[in-house]
């Protein structure tokens, strides 16, 4: 069977070729490349060397335009930050909302990178979590230039310029982030929630959501029985997943949810769930009966990122546009639209003096988003919050199934 | 007889049941294309508006996409009605050498999970090195649905009696003409019926066409990428679109057909 | 020439399923047997226990999806037959408007369709909520997060899938032959029986492939309208290959599902009482 597979062996297929050649190529694309052919070696590349680095970066030159794709929804209708951008710069810029999901954005450009070929973006944005650990792991993703990174240096907050799944934001910074925590619908629950008990409550049998995504199941796993999911152990994942089974035996969870979650607890289908806060936002924004907490014990925050792809044409003009996002006036106009947490805290200040001169029914629809603690959180909040437990290849192979065994029985 | 007119008349309210089954959602989406919601979550009311019918195109990604999807299905449909017609008189009307193996896979194109498919295609344009485009989707779009109009071609070839063509060949008509004036008319309900299972296949296809997609969007794509922040209402009206031109292409299609049989 | 005509036929779509199809379901059956992780990449290993280990691993999940694609199938065959019957018979000029109509709903986005079902079947919502109201239903009834949702949804999904294809074999039958039957037969149901009903078969058998077959693998509805112990093989599938980038398992598993289904239409066909499942497909 083949050996790697190389760009030689693209530019073979253009060529005339034996029938055993194209027995080859037929095997490989079988193999689907990602799918790593027979003899597909490993991927996993050391660290980059920081000259190496800068020997990339010293190469590369702007070349007037930059091509971001991001999830939809992600970026005010009237483009208005990237229209600014290319006020300023010069740069022009394509648009593209093709990231719908980390799982499925990591199967399709798997392939594509191992192959060495380019994805066509120069941005890409995707959440912290497994799909973004591989991405980096296999080096799919370009270190960055420190040097070029002045206002998000300058403005992201400390919280966000510490990240443990990116340590010295060597590969991404941050785009937008949120909180999972606890929602709850208050026609149907007259307590307040505070606890992270209540997702475990016999009270509320058969009307728990949680979450179908391992990670955030297991965090809640191991906040719930005060484990901090970031320093967690093998030992630690067997004692969540017992809590976790039993909760699901007990008949307290209905269902384990992706999504819709959301529009089961506003509905009153569920009454206490695991939460994104964005969505929680948007459903009070509506007067639905939904309130969301951070539970005493802790809760988690998420992270979407921006990062350079591997064989991305404009990294120059990427690393410029990822930086103005940072400019807090750009962050301001981005996060009204988005509606999630900003890493850029002097956001807040700005929407206020908005919201000042503003009237009538923006001005209340202002006043909602500073006062929010889902779009920005207190102190107190950031506090209990914690982050993914970051897991190697081997572990992961330990970690899933503990958890999936529970969601997917 | 007197009893199958009671009956016949159950049975057309029955099938209005089914339809009216069938679109209830729709009915849902149509209610809520007019809700004037405050916030980006479109679940509950909030009174009636136009104004997303005003903004219909205040998208412009979700614009193109449902530009790409129509496009898409309308190509895809009209190559895989005529090779899926071919196979499935191939299949129903003869006896040919391979013929197991093509009815295997037949079989195996409609058994294949969705996401192997669209999986296993990324990596064949890859490992060709095909820009993943609208040509792409089309492709992976013409594979999946080739396997239900030769199914549904051929259960209609097999009901037919083969001896009107021979009786026409007998006449003296070459092969087209008697494809033409004796073979399609016979198999065109089989066809029409594949068309708009094609159709349907192919307009509301995500997993597939989330491998193969390149950076071209489509409707599904555009609208499940939406659900992180919330579905915004143009997606319904979009649909509520859709769906009123189809509604008016049957009506349309009903009144010709019986001015067909008055005249 | 005539002995050439269902090659030629037949060309067009041999090799669309040759380079789309025969490609990825051979490296579908290579990777199956590949060992290793995505990260350090899949190494050939010819390791047949990856089927066993998927199958022992998941055996719960493919007999539900089996069940809930045998139970959906026969549910729309029953709702299904009669529509079928009457559009061909007594749908006159408007034969092609009520097909339409019936595939109309599903030429709008299943994510539509499945959030405005969340909003129909909510257990407080405008139906069930109502009916509760009136004390007509206990009030902690609910269909969503049940397995009758999933084959609710899979029968809801498919439909048209069933009803097409019998009304194309039954729409070649001649009404006058029924009438003459029934005449001939005395009653109706003999008349059906003896008449109609194996002229259908054609169309049955294609309704039953197009819609067991993919409902049997689908994730969407039990991702969508199941709770708790309603996964189906799909969902896992799907888990597999895009969470857990573990190829050769996901891979193991659909060619797992297809041999099952295989033989699940296989027997199919026995039942319908032909020899051979290829034959009855061709029939």
């Amino acid at each position: 069977m083949p050996g790697p597979y190389t760009p030689a062996l693209i530019r073979g297929m253009t060529q005339p070729r034996t029938r055993r050649d194209a027995f080859r190529i037929a095997g490989l694309s079988a193999a689907g490349l990602a799918l790593a052919a027979c003899g597909v070696q490993g991927q996993k590349v050391a660290p980059p060397k920081a000259d190496a680095v800068a020997d990339f970066w010293s190469k590369q030159k702007k070349n007037g335009q930059v091509i971001f794709a991001n999830w939809p929804e992600y970026m005010p209708e009237d483009k208005g930050p990237l229209e600014k951008f290319k006020a300023e710069t010069g740069i022009s810029y394509e648009y593209k909302e093709v990231i719908n999901e980390n799982a499925e954005f990591f199967g399709k450009a798997d392939p594509v990178l191992r192959a060495g070929q380019s994805l066509g973006y120069d941005i890409i944005v995707m959440t912290n979590g497994i799909q973004l650990q591989h991405m980096i792991e296999l080096g799919y993703v370009v270190t960055l230039d420190q040097s070029k990174l002045p206002n998000f240096l300058a403005n992201a907050g400390e919280k966000y310029k510490q990240r443990s799944y990116d340590p010295g934001n060597v590969h991404t910074i941050p785009y937008t982030s949120g909180v999972t925590g606890i929602a709850y619908n208050t026609k149907y629950v007259k307590d307040d929630i505070t606890s992270i008990a209540a997702l475990f409550d016999p009270k509320y049998k058969g009307r728990v959501g949680m979450m179908a995504d391992a990670q955030e199941i297991a965090n809640f796993g191991m906040i719930a029985l005060g484990i901090d999911p970031e320093k967690s152990t093998e030992a630690d994942w067997q004692k969540a997943g017992a809590k976790l089974k039993a909760q699901r035996e007990d008949g307290i969870v209905r269902k384990y949810y992706d999504q819709n979650y959301i529009d089961a607890v506003s509905k009153g289908d569920i009454w206490v769930t695991m939460a994104w806060s964005g969505d929680v936002f948007q459903r009070q924004l509506a007067g639905e009966p939904v309130k969301f907490v951070v539970p005493d014990e802790g809760g988690t925050i998420w992270t979407d990122n921006l990062m350079i792809p591997k064989g991305a044409a404009n990294p120059v003009d990427a690393m410029m546009l990822m930086d103005y996002l940072y400019k807090p006036e750009v962050a301001a106009e981005l996060d009204e639209y988005i509606q999630f947490v900003t890493p850029v805290p002097a956001v807040q200040d700005l929407l206020r003096k908005k919201a000042d001169s503003a009237t009538g029914e923006d001005k209340q629809a202002l006043l909602d988003m500073i006062d929010s603690p889902l779009m920005f959180p207190t102190e107190a909040d950031y506090a209990k919050l914690r982050t993914y437990t970051p897991l190697t290849t081997a572990q992961e192979q330990v970690f899933n199934p503990i958890f999936q065994s529970i969601t997917q029985a | 007889m007197r009893r199958g007119r009671l009956g016949d008349r159950l049975l057309h309210g029955y099938t209005w049941l089914v339809i009216a089954w069938l679109s209830s959602p729709i009915a849902v989406m149509i209610l809520f294309g007019f809700n004037d919601t405050p916030s980006k979550s479109n679940t509950s009311w909030h009174g009636f508006t136009l104004k997303w019918y005003a903004q219909l195109f205040a998208i412009p990604d979700l614009t193109d996409a449902l530009w790409n999807s129509v496009l898409i299905a309308l190509v895809s449909t009209a190559i895989t009605v005529v090779i899926g017609t071919m196979l499935g008189l191939a299949l129903g009307r003869h006896r040919f050498r391979g013929q197991g193996t093509t009815n295997f896979l037949v079989f195996a194109a409609i058994s294949t999970p969705e996401l192997v498919m669209g999986a296993s295609l990324l990596s064949l344009f890859v490992s060709a090195n095909l820009p993943r485009d609208r040509i792409t989707i089309t492709i992976a779009h013409v594979l999946f649905s080739l396997s239900f109009v030769t199914v549904t071609v051929r259960a209609r070839v097999v009901t037919l009696d083969p001896s009107l063509e021979e009786a026409a060949k007998d006449l003296g008509a070459g092969p087209w003409a008697t494809f033409r004036q004796v073979t399609l008319p016979s198999i065109l309900p089989g066809v029409l019926a594949g068309a708009m299972l094609a159709f349907a296949l192919s307009i509301d296809d995500y997993v597939v066409t989330s491998f193969v997609n390149g950076s071209t969007l489509t409707f599904p794509l555009w609208i499940v990428g939406s659900v992180k922040t919330g579905i915004p209402p143009q997606v319904n009206v979009m649909g509520t679109l859709i769906f009123g031109i189809g509604v008016l292409i049957a009506i349309a299609n009903a009144v010709a057909a019986r001015r067909r049989a008055h005249t | 020439m005539r002995r050439l005509t269902p090659y030629l036929l037949a060309l067009p779509s041999w090799m669309w399923l040759a380079i789309f199809l025969v490609v990825p379901l051979a490296a579908m059956a290579s990777v199956s047997l590949q060992t290793g992780n995505v990260i350090d990449g899949f190494v050939m290993t010819f390791s047949f226990s990856n089927y066993g280990d998927a199958i022992s691993a998941y055996g719960t999940q493919f007999a539900r999806s089996l069940l809930y694609g045998g139970l959906a199938t026969a549910a729309m065959l029953v709702i299904g037959y009669p529509v079928a019957y009457w559009i061909a018979f007594k749908g006159g000029s408007r034969k092609s408007m009520y097909l339409f109509l019936l595939l109309l709903p599903f030429f709008v986005s299943f994510v539509l369709r499945t959030i405005s079902w969340g909003f129909l079947l909510s257990d407080d919502g405008i139906l069930f909520g109502t009916l509760k109201g009136w004390g007509l239903l206990p009030p902690d009834f609910h269909v969503l997060a049940t397995a009758f949702a999933v084959v609710a949804g899979l029968t809801y999904n498919w439909l048209p899938f069933m009803i097409l294809p019998i009304y194309v074999s039954l729409e070649r039958v001649d009404p006058r032959v029924v009438e003459a039957a029934q005449d001939l037969y005395a009653t109706r149901s003999a008349a059906f029986r003896k008449v109609v009903l194996p002229l259908s078969l054609p169309g049955v058998f294609a309704g039953v492939l197009m819609t067991f077959v993919p409902a049997t693998a689908d994730p969407i509805n039990a991702q969508v309208l199941g709770g708790t112990g309603n996964t189906m093989i799909g969902n896992i599938i799907q888990t597999e290959y895009l969470v857990n980038n573990d190829y050769p398992t996901a891979s193991a598993l659909s060619f797992t599902l297809m041999a099952v289904l295989l033989v699940g239409i296989f027997i199919y066909a026995r039942v319908l009482g032909t020899e051979n499942v290829l034959e009855a497909a061709a029939r």
